[in-house]
């Protein structure tokens, strides 16, 4: 069996595409939440500066982003290693995607709630972080969920700025061996694996959030 | 100097502008690989949500398992297996021809699912009622079902077109020469990447602005159109 | 009469309330003394619920003036919609306290929390002694042992019974109930009735109540006014409107609720 060879080598590229999707999906989040509340209750100021962080984000093509940070970037003096840069740009895509969605679950929890803590005299941030952002994280969940699994996809595009990740391995064994079947057709299941995995770790963690009486709707993607 | 046109890098202006011509020509490849696309993922996708709703349990079960798989799998690789399988099996075709066909592939998944939600959404009483008339599954779809599920789809359908818009820079890897492949060109032979590169991203800006204007008023237009969106 | 020795604690003068161009009150007078108890009883979209949220400031109002304890709710030279800052609104809301239609409860957070959260956050006060405050305040309207689940457990009842608890853990002079009743089954309206009656004893507390109830308000309010288009109508001592009311759009009304 030629293909039982290439499992090393493609079983340490998934080790990297697995550590840089995680990576940019902890740092997205991060960005996300922040646009996402800078977007709501940011002011005028801050809100405008999310705005057009995450139009340009979401409007320029990802692969663009990727060149223009590893070609370009360096030619002004400003220069990161290849995983920095893959991860940065990754993140930079899911918090501009992820913001959307807190932006759309923050909005979505109801004036009536939003009253209520007016009448109990909660200030805006106390509002925000006691009352919007744990009612709104729940709803967040499912829509993460299709972002995660878009970041892993895109993951493969860091290949392309010669970072050893899965698709890239996959390149070099197929170039050596010119098995261009099996070594594809491995490396697709390999991200379809590591897809079904990442579902059931945000599906996990949505039941935690959703766990108790508190919102007893069931969970659905 | 590229299809004909000489670069000028003395400021990043007159640079920005004598490669706008090169970059537009790529941008029509662009905007051809996403019509040629989409135009297959519209169709693979309504087969996919129709093979779906199949009664044939083992028939179904496989949409479902193929279309899964191939939404949670790259589009590069997938790209990949088909540019470099296929010739192993005799099957030759232009890097365009492949290229679209590995966005359609991939944006299938997508349209179907958003088939299905609209499919779902035509009340059990139309159905009741194509079956009344003696219509067959085809002409139900044809004639009854998918009538009704245009407007109800559009917006969705137009937010998958604006994001296959912007994953076309990944063809250039098997050498179609779209807006990003020859910004890569431009920037290894002037080994100046940021103008280019720049330009590039404003044009993708740009379209996606128009784009997203456009299904705008599009869903203010539609509920006029006749059919009621919920 | 106490009333006139007491200057009033909450005082409309010539207010204006418009959304958009529809003008929901117009020259609107209207005083509350310390401790009184208030019904405001009128027909649908005669403004009321209007009235309870400018008092809670959940709605700016364009002209005239409100006070409530000396403090006018605009400043002299205020921004935005409510013409005053963020703080000066707070220190307002630290008087007053609301009770909806549809209880908002929190529905991430126990019974207890929903009644410890606001005291420890926004007044400071140590979680031991805000859950002890709470504990006593649940006891009183009858969750006591409830205090552990979650909103979507209880009844609308009980819900509304918490909704009362939260609200008087943050020890309010002035207590607004916009409908209490109105969005629960006929068998519990009595509980959270009972609740409001305990309260109406509570001689400090201010307590403005919007209700469908005529029973109920004849009852416990030391005042009944009734409201037609944006302006009080007719207003007196309970016994005086339900039982020989003057203005002809009062007898309307009575007659329609009471049949
Ligand atoms: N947010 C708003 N925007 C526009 N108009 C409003 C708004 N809130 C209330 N109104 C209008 O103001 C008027 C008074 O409303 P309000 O809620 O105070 O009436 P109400 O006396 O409480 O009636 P109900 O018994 O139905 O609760 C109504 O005509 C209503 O349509
Ligand atoms: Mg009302």
């Amino acid at each position: 069996m030629e293909w039982v060879s290439y499992l090393p080598s493609l079983a340490r590229g998934a080790l990297v595409t697995a550590s840089i999707t995680l990576a940019a999906i902890a740092v997205g989040a991060v960005l996300a939440f922040a646009a996402g509340i800078a977007r709501v209750e940011g002011g005028r100021v801050l809100s405008t500066v999310a705005l057009c962080y995450t139009e340009i984000f979401r409007g320029t093509s990802l692969l663009v982003q990727l060149f223009w940070f590893y070609y370009a970037l360096p030619l002004v003096g400003v220069s990161f290693e290849p995983v920095e840069t893959g991860i940065l740009v990754l993140a930079l895509h899911v918090g501009a995607y992820g913001s959307e969605i807190v932006r759309g679950a923050l909005s979505s929890v109801s004036v009536q709630q939003h009253e209520a803590a007016r009448a109990l005299n909660f200030g805006r941030m106390q509002t925000l972080f006691r009352i919007s952002l744990p009612q709104a994280i729940v709803e967040m969940m499912p829509a993460f969920g299709n972002l995660a699994i878009e970041t892993l996809k895109l993951s493969s595009l860091v290949s392309l700025i010669s970072i050893a990740d899965l698709t890239f391995r996959a390149q070099s064994i197929r170039n050596l061996t010119l098995d261009s079947a099996g070594v594809y057709s491995l490396t697709l299941v390999g991200y379809f694996a590591m897809s079904l995995v990442l579902m059931a770790l945000m599906r996990l963690i949505e039941r935690a959030l959703r766990r108790g009486p508190a919102f007893p709707r069931a969970a659905h993607s | 100097m590229m299809y004909g046109f000489e670069w000028d890098t003395a400021t990043p202006l007159t640079y920005a502008w004598s490669i706008l011509p090169i970059i537009l020509i790529g941008l029509t490849v662009t905007l051809q690989a996403a019509a040629a696309g989409f135009a297959i993922a519209l169709g693979l996708g309504l087969v996919f949500a129709m093979l779906r709703r199949s009664r044939i349990r083992t028939v179904s079960w496989t949409t479902a398992v193929v279309v899964e798989f191939l939404r949670d799998t790259p589009l590069l690789v997938q790209l990949f297996f088909l540019y470099y399988v296929l010739p192993d099996y005799g099957v030759t075709l232009p890097a365009f021809l492949t290229g679209a066909i590995a966005l359609g592939l991939q944006y299938s998944a997508y349209t179907s699912e958003v088939y299905r939600g609209g499919i779902d959404a035509v009340p059990r009483g139309q159905w009741e009622a194509a079956t009344a008339l003696n219509l067959s599954r085809m002409q139900t779809y044809r004639d009854i079902v998918v009538p009704q599920i245009v407007p109800r789809i559009l917006p969705a359908m137009g937010n998958y077109l604006v994001a296959m818009i912007k994953e076309t820079p990944v063809l250039s890897v098997v050498t179609v020469l779209e807006m990003m492949a020859l910004a890569n060109m431009i920037g290894e032979r002037t080994f100046e990447y940021l103008v280019p590169l720049t330009l590039v991203g404003v044009i993708f800006l740009i379209l996606t602005l128009i784009c997203s204007a456009g299904l705008h008023r599009l869903q203010k237009v539609l509920p006029k159109a006749g059919i009621p969106l919920r | 009469m106490t009333q006139a020795v007491k200057p009033p604690l909450i005082q409309f003068t010539n207010v204006a309330k418009r959304f958009g161009a529809l003008t929901v009150l117009d020259d609107f007078n209207f005083e509350v003394a310390p401790g009184e108890k208030v019904t405001l009883i009128g027909p649908s979209g005669s403004g009321k619920s209007t009235v309870l949220r400018i008092l809670m400031t959940l709605e700016p109002f364009q002209e005239g003036q409100l006070s409530l304890a000396g403090m006018s709710y605009h400043e002299p030279n205020g921004t935005g919609p409510f013409k005053a800052s963020e703080r000066h609104l707070r220190q307002i809301r630290s008087h007053v306290g609301m009770v909806f239609q549809s209880f908002n409860l929190f529905p991430h957070m126990t019974v207890l929390r929903n009644v410890v959260e606001a005291p420890a956050r926004v007044l400071g006060l140590p979680r031991g002694e805000a859950e002890c405050r709470a504990i006593d305040l649940l006891a009183m309207v009858g969750l006591a042992d409830k205090k552990d689940h979650y909103p979507s457990q209880l009844s609308g009842g009980q819900q509304q019974r918490v909704a009362i608890a939260r609200a008087l853990a943050m020890r309010p002079r002035v207590l607004l109930f916009d409908e209490p009743t109105s969005a629960l089954d006929p068998q519990l309206v009595g509980e959270v009735l009972s609740v409001i009656r305990g309260l109406a004893h509570e001689h400090d507390l201010t307590m403005l109540l919007v209700t469908h109830e005529m029973r109920f308000a004849r009852e416990v309010s030391d005042r009944v006014c009734f409201f037609d288009k944006g302006r009080i109508c007719e207003q007196g001592a309970p016994e005086a409107i339900f039982t020989a009311p003057e203005h002809p759009r009062t007898r309307e009304f009575l007659a329609s609720v009471l049949r």
